[in-house]
């Protein structure tokens, strides 16, 4: 009888064996993936237990922060600039996360691994272990400004320097509060999060990064950088009629307004930017073709994103498939399907104003470990080269032009040349345009370049000049105030 | 494998007198008796050690109560230490320290929990629950009584054969005792206690070891019928048709509590000693084969009829996919999370949260010890189960009659089959079930029917490891008593 005991015992060696390898599987493999499943509210009580690092702005001050809370979870996360800043720093609630909170997580949890040697510290001397912080490049006063030009309209404000590339403001509106977000009630998290989600005028979407709208009239810098890259000059006089019956279709395009450019005829290029002409862009446009066009576009960023970048991106698009004359010559004045982001947008006018050097964008100046010594320090690098310091330099006369005789006189600072250009871009029959104004001052080095778009340009009389030049103008001021 | 010689010889005495306590004169000590004090006495540091790291993670000091509880358990089990001594002075001497470990690590943890629970109720504002830590205390002290009780009653297990039909009765009385209505209580889900007045009592675990007596007492007088081969198919000899009776009574009464009790957990367990049983008896694996094609076929149909058993199948299989992990697989998946939390060493007895976990001190408690210990502590806990079970094989294999055999194999058995569907469950190898963890759940019923498993395991061990009576330790002459004879005796050596 013991033979089939000893099969028994067999039998049982196999149910202990795959219980042991599956508690090694559980524990030794899976434990990894497991910790870090969104439901896991363990993980989330992990999270809190220790004190998350800040994130601050110029200057210092914190924008988000963790302060000692008495409910079951250590930490609370407090915003005390409130919606200023939500579309950059974000939120860090309980189960979701957006912005620089989100990205830039590992650092303030203190898990990455450029914070190993605190955390080596910290496991020896027992002290608990911290998060580490991060300096953005926002600065207050020029973000507080922005977002009280733009007031309650929707749009985006997007200010650079030129030289470095630094994002010294980025305002979307609506925006939202990144308070509730972050309560430790599930309840009032989740009203709040159902709140904005179902909001139409979508509060949660970062306008300046997220959004792309179609460019208008601000695209003809791009158009007539691709002109004098292949060999148009200033003074040069091109085709501008009144009207102009696109091939192959039976639309006309007229001028805005009905205006006239030039003679009626003819107009030089300067002075066709600087009143924003339809028909001569639309024209040169089609000479120079699609390919050309869409060359300069993605030679200033279109059709790709920023790599790296900490905040959720679109890339702007110049359409990548062939089109045909008709559909080039309402590329080339920024309509049919050009989409672009506010970022993009001030990216182009910042390469403009930089000599044609287009610096690689950033937001986050330096990281921080616990102890507040430099972990790392964001250097400036040069991004692209869209094109020539003499394209550059007639460019911004052109621009410079706009501001101080054409469509943008609403940008124009006293003591200071401003350059810019204006868009009142269509979208929809039914729609009022979208208003944009993009420049950078001082025009012959500048400190600052601006974006600025306001959905639906304010109404039947709202152009990109009347509009957006006034936000664009208070916001290139506060920057020059700034950083003198 | 070879039978082990009788241990024997004179007892090496280190602790004076009380070494013989309470062993009546007549009877040698085995050496190793003193090795099982030893182990038990390993056994009551680790759970004090245990203790101590809780209060310690939890008050931040250490109380002079720590050591009154450790002593106090030590001394418990010390006890039952001294009723084997006394009435089953060979048994094997490592099953009863590896059953103090496990129940003190459950004892432990259970406390644990309870001041998890005191802890959140505090912090809510709400009432102070009393724990149930020392609710389990009593619970040991009514295991160890019947422990005892188990080996000075039953001297002989060979006795326990003769009632084997009596036992059968009474087993699957208690078995369907809970699906009484007056009596019956729905706990989670699962009718299987009992209520009275204000306690609850699972009569399952009982009737476990009656039905046991009752199959393997059955089965020595029916192995030789039921190993009678009738047909051959593909080289496996198959029953004859009209001895397959016991099997489809067996299968049905099984299906029975799947249905009733709702318990998938019972139902396999009952069928699975079942089998091993009439497979020892029988040496057949043609039995195995049937049975398991019988319990398949069980399984889907349940499967297609029952909701409760299609909650706990979608729950394994799509523990992380559509509405889970928090529908049908939330429980399993807060488990999950523990072992998850506990990698492999463990955030330390009561440094982790295994209180997030639902039934944390019953059916999920091994998730709790996995979280707090670590993959170290789950396998050694593991390790520590095999080793129990390990002993109870191998007092099977030394035991001298059929019915003892029997009987071991299927206490051993019945015992690794529960660790591995409790376990296997809660770590998601096979479906979730609800049974205990024998030993470390909370829960009386499931200690003292163990306990009574593990007198049973050394009564059968100590059987075959005394001295047989066959060598006679007195001299065949004794001089004295024939020294006024009137006839010289004559020398015969």
């Amino acid at each position: 009888m013991n033979a089939p005991i000893r099969k028994v015992a067999v039998a049982c060696l196999v149910l202990f064996t795959a219980l042991l390898v599956n508690a090694n599987w559980l524990q030794a493999k899976q434990a990894g993936e497991l910790r870090h499943e969104p439901n896991n509210a363990r993980q989330i009580t992990e999270r809190f237990e220790r004190e998350r690092g800040w994130i601050g702005v110029a200057g210092g001050q914190a924008v988000a922060s963790s302060v000692p809370s008495d409910d079951e979870y250590k930490y609370q996360r407090q915003y005390p600039a409130g919606k200023l800043y939500a579309a950059v720093a974000g939120y860090y609630g309980l189960y979701t996360s957006a912005g620089l909170e989100n990205s830039q997580n590992d650092i303030l949890s203190g898990e990455d691994d450029r914070l190993f040697v605190s955390k080596v510290s910290d496991l020896v001397t027992g002290r608990k272990q911290r998060g580490g912080s991060i300096v953005t490049t926002l600065v207050p006063r020029i973000q507080q400004i922005a977002t009280t030009a733009l007031g309650n309209r929707k749009g985006a404000v997007v200010a650079l320097d030129p030289k470095t590339g630094e994002i010294l403001a980025m305002v979307t509106s609506p925006t939202y509060d990144p308070t509730p977000l972050a309560s430790h009630d599930d309840a009032e998290a989740g009203r709040a999060a159902r709140a904005l989600n179902t909001d139409p005028d979508k509060p949660l979407l970062n306008r300046a990064t997220q959004e792309t709208y179609p460019p208008g009239s601000t695209f003809k810098v791009i158009t007539a950088a691709a002109a004098l890259n292949a060999g148009h000059q200033l003074e040069e006089r091109i085709a501008a009629p009144d009207q102009l019956r696109l091939p192959q279709s039976r639309t006309v395009l007229p001028n805005f307004g009905g205006e006239r450019c030039g003679d009626g005829d003819t107009d030089t290029l300067i002075h066709a930017l600087t009143i924003s002409c339809n028909t001569a862009f639309a024209q040169l446009g089609m000479d120079l073709t699609d390919d050309t066009l869409r060359a300069q576009a993605e030679a200033f960023g279109f059709n790709s994103t920023i790599p790296g970048f900490p905040l959720p991106l679109v890339p702007s698009v110049y359409p990548p498939q062939q089109l045909d004359k008709a559909q080039t010559a309402q590329s080339a004045i920024g309509q049919f399907d050009d989409r672009v982001t506010p970022l993009q947008m001030a990216q182009v006018a910042a390469a403009i104003g930089n000599n044609g050097v287009m610096m690689r964008p950033y937001i986050v100046s330096e990281l921080l470990g616990p102890d507040l010594k430099a972990l790392s320090r964001t250097e400036p690098e040069v991004y692209k080269r869209p094109v020539s310091p003499d394209v550059a330099a007639a460019l911004n006369t052109m621009m410079q032009s706009v501001v101080s005789s054409g469509t943008g006189t609403k940008a124009r600072i006293p003591g200071v040349a401003v350059a810019g250009k204006t868009g009142t871009a269509e979208h929809g029959d039914n729609e009022p345009p979208h208003a944009w104004f993009i420049g950078f001052a001082p025009a012959a080095s500048p400190s600052v370049a601006v974006a600025v778009v306001v959905e639906d340009g304010g109404g039947e009389f709202g152009t990109g000049g009347a509009v957006a030049a006034p936000v664009a103008q208070q916001v290139m001021k506060a920057a020059l105030d700034v950083r003198q | 494998m070879t039978v082990l010689p009788p241990l024997r010889g004179k007892a090496v005495d280190l602790t004076g007198t009380f070494a013989r306590f309470p062993i009546p004169a007549d009877v040698h000590l085995p050496p190793y008796r003193r090795r099982e004090l030893s182990l038990l006495l390993f056994a009551g540091l680790l759970a004090t050690a245990a203790l101590a790291a809780v209060v310690l993670a939890v008050d931040g000091k250490i109380t002079t109560s720590v050591f009154v509880y450790g002593l106090g358990f030590s001394a418990l089990w010390g006890v039952a230490h001294l009723a084997v001594r006394r009435f089953a002075p060979a048994a094997d001497p490592v099953l009863l320290p590896l059953v103090a470990a496990l129940n003190g690590l459950g004892l432990v943890m259970i406390y644990r929990l309870d001041l998890a629970k005191v802890e959140a109720a505090e912090k809510a504002g709400r009432k102070i629950p009393s724990g149930v830590a020392p609710l389990q205390m009593i619970w040991t002290l009514l295991a160890l009584v019947v422990f005892v009780l188990v080996l000075a009653v039953i001297r002989d297990h060979k006795t326990l054969s003769r009632y084997a039909y009596t036992a059968g009765l009474v087993g699957l009385v208690f078995l369907v005792l809970p699906a009484m209505p007056v009596f019956g209580a729905t706990i989670n889900g699962a009718r299987l206690w009992l209520r009275v007045g204000p306690f609850t009592f699972q009569p399952s675990e009982i009737s476990k070891i009656i039905l046991m007596v009752f199959f393997a007492g059955y089965l020595v007088n029916k192995r030789e019928v039921l190993s009678v081969a009738s047909r051959s198919f593909l080289g496996i000899h198959f029953p004859r048709a009209r001895d397959l009776g016991p099997v489809l009574v067996a299968w049905l009464a099984s299906l029975g509590v799947l249905v009733v009790e709702k318990d998938l957990g019972s139902s396999l367990l009952f069928f699975g000693m079942f089998l091993v049983i009439l497979y020892v008896a029988t040496e057949r694996a043609s039995w195995v084969l049937i049975g398991l094609a019988l319990f398949s076929l069980g399984a889907v149909i349940s499967y297609h009829l029952f909701g409760h058993v299609q909650v706990r199948v979608d729950g394994w299989l799509h523990a992380f996919d559509g509405d889970n992990p928090t529908s049908t697989s939330y429980q399993l998946v807060q488990g999950l999370f523990g072992f998850a939390a506990g990698e492999i060493t463990g955030t330390g007895l009561g440094q982790g949260s295994p209180q997030r976990v639902p039934f944390a001190n019953t059916d999920f408690i091994v998730a709790s010890i996995g979280e707090e210990l670590g993959l170290a502590g789950i396998m050694a806990i593991l390790v520590i189960y095999g080793l129990v079970v390990t002993r109870g094989l191998r007092a099977a294999l030394g035991a001298r009659d059929p019915f003892g055999k029997m009987l071991a194999t299927g206490l051993a058995a019945s015992f690794a089959l529960q660790v591995f569907v409790q376990v296997g469950g809660v770590m998601r190898l096979i479906p979730l079930t609800g049974l205990t963890l024998p030993f470390i759940s909370y829960g009386g019923s499931s200690i003292v029917s163990n306990a009574a498993i593990i007198a049973l395991l050394l009564r059968i061990s100590d059987s075959y490891r005394r001295p047989g009576p066959a060598t006679p330790a007195a001299p065949l002459f004794d001089p004295n008593a024939v020294a006024d004879s009137p006839t010289q005796a004559v020398r015969t050596t």
